[in-house]
């Protein structure tokens, strides 16, 4: 690890002066020190934000403001998001350790790398993630946990996260602040697809800062859940994942929302799923088309094609398993 | 600023780059907590913060300042032991050790957890208030624990028999 410059920052403000070439804000550091560990990451000073807000706010229209410093244990068992977000709270129990959890911020759960372990392997392989235009030594190698969504011929690692998952599908907004003032980021837009770029994993410009989390209401009728398929049972990084919040009247799709999670660059908003659901029966046929529907564009690589069917079958379950018992 | 480690006061590092885990093991002599894989993996280097359990390992000490740390030399001692470790003694709760100190601050942590009705990946309710410490929720829970020497089964038992009057 290079040696670097610590602050601690009280207020938002004070990180935004602090902020400038070189310099990251730290959260819980599950990522970003690992990552200066290996040299891979080398701030020259680090702002640590753990300070800045950690409230869980009920709004009056019926949404949350979580604060970017909020720990991912501290979401998953606050009682509102429990019952009215409880996919929210699944896919963060369903991600790392109970350790991790409690250090881990919700910010900078979202803002931890794109990665795959070839991006770790520094003395080993090449990674355009690494060094743009080095090449991707993941291409052609071991690919069982790569994408198979939305790569592109320098990149195929996939976002990690379980809880991004969850935010995508629930429509989301990141509350930033940075240099050139506050702006509001629709979760889908955080994240970007690798293109020829692959060494920026989002849109955010330097030296934003994410301050808050912007859940909107969702419908009282609506069910939501997310499962997470894994080679073990606990601890391990999704093989595929769904987010999924579906809200039926009268046998009929009245919205539904579906995010995949371990299949791309980013959680993959699975829109064409979507369009052919709206208003259709919400039976398991539909259910198989539509996401055949979302899959028909998925390229797989050596070893991650499984992934294909896998998720098919995924979302299939957890759309049956949110219209069980509906009358 | 300064860190309280088991209850006395110890000053933060110099150097920013330090470990709570090297600060903990190199500067405060507490070798209790060990490093097993130094990135997040293994959990033998659990500690509780503020009461939470974390991993030192990826934690920068000064990070911490302010903020009060418990190791396993602040739960027991050898001529006193804290209940989880006199279990773990009688359930074969280890074979090496290694994982150990880590697997009890570890499994302390949890029990306040579920305390508070935290839930879990294999809770099947999110709605309700308490939340049993069966064995199914004391495996999951403690899966950022790992055991090479394959104790788990010891382990499970040992938490279980301190902590499930928690939550009856």
């Amino acid at each position: 690890m290079i040696p670097f410059t610590y602050y601690r920052a009280a207020t938002a403000d004070e990180a935004l002066r602090q902020a400038g070439t070189g310099v990251r804000y730290l959260g819980g550091g599950t990522n970003l020190v690992d990552l200066m560990r290996e040299d891979i990451e080398r701030p020259s000073t680090l702002i640590d934000v753990t300070g800045l807000d950690t409230g869980i706010v009920e709004q009056s229209d019926g949404g949350m403001l979580i604060g970017a410093a909020a720990r991912n244990t501290a979401v998953a068992e606050h009682r509102a998001i429990r019952e009215q977000y409880p996919l929210l709270s699944r896919a963060i129990v369903a991600g790392a350790s109970a350790q991790i959890r409690n250090m881990a911020t919700v910010a900078g759960n979202i803002l931890q790398r794109t990665r795959c372990l070839y991006f770790y392997d520094q003395n080993g392989t090449q990674c355009n993630k690494r060094i743009p235009g080095s090449g991707c030594d993941a291409i052609g190698g071991f690919t069982r946990n790569h994408a198979i969504l939305g790569a592109s011929d320098h990149c195929i690692a996939t976002h990690p996260s379980d809880m991004c998952v969850a935010l995508a599908a629930l429509d989301a907004a990141v509350h930033v602040r940075g240099p050139n003032g506050e702006r509001k980021i629709a979760f889908a837009d955080i994240h970007r697809l690798p293109g020829e770029r692959p060494d920026l994993d989002t849109n955010l410009q330097q030296g934003e800062l994410i301050t808050a989390i912007e859940l909107p209401a969702v419908s009282p009728t609506a069910r939501s859940t997310y499962r997470k398929v894994r080679d073990r049972a606990s601890y391990a990084f999704a093989l595929v994942s769904v987010a999924a919040v579906l809200d039926v009247e009268h046998g009929h799709v009245r919205d539904v929302r579906l995010a995949l999670g371990g299949v791309a660059h980013k959680p993959w908003r699975a829109a064409r799923a979507e369009a052919l659901l709206r208003g259709s029966p919400a039976t398991v046929d539909a259910f198989i088309k539509a996401a055949s529907e979302e899959l028909s564009h998925a390229r797989p690589l050596g070893d991650n094609g499984f992934k294909i069917a896998l998720v098919q079958r995924t979302i299939v379950a957890v759309l049956t398993q949110l219209t069980e018992d509906l009358a | 600023m300064s860190i309280l480690v088991n209850g006395a006061l110890a000053e933060g590092p110099e150097d920013p780059r330090v470990s709570l885990l090297d600060f903990l093991r190199e500067h405060q002599g507490l070798t209790g907590s060990k490093k097993g894989c130094n990135q997040g993996a293994c959990g033998a280097c659990t500690v509780l913060a503020n009461g939470e359990r974390i991993l030192s390992c990826l934690a920068l000490a000064v990070q911490y300042e302010g903020q009060e740390i418990i190791t396993i030399e602040g739960l027991g001692t050898a001529d006193n032991l804290h209940p989880l470790q006199q279990a773990f003694v009688e359930h074969d709760g280890f074979q090496c050790g290694y994982c150990t100190p880590g697997q009890i601050c570890s499994a302390v942590g949890m029990a306040a957890e579920l305390q508070r009705g935290v839930p879990s990946h294999v809770t099947q309710a999110l709605d309700t208030s308490s939340i049993g410490m069966t064995r199914d929720e004391v495996r999951e829970r403690m899966s950022g624990n790992l055991c090479r020497c394959g104790a788990h089964n010891g382990i499970v038992d040992a938490i279980l028999e301190t902590f499930a009057e928690v939550t009856e």
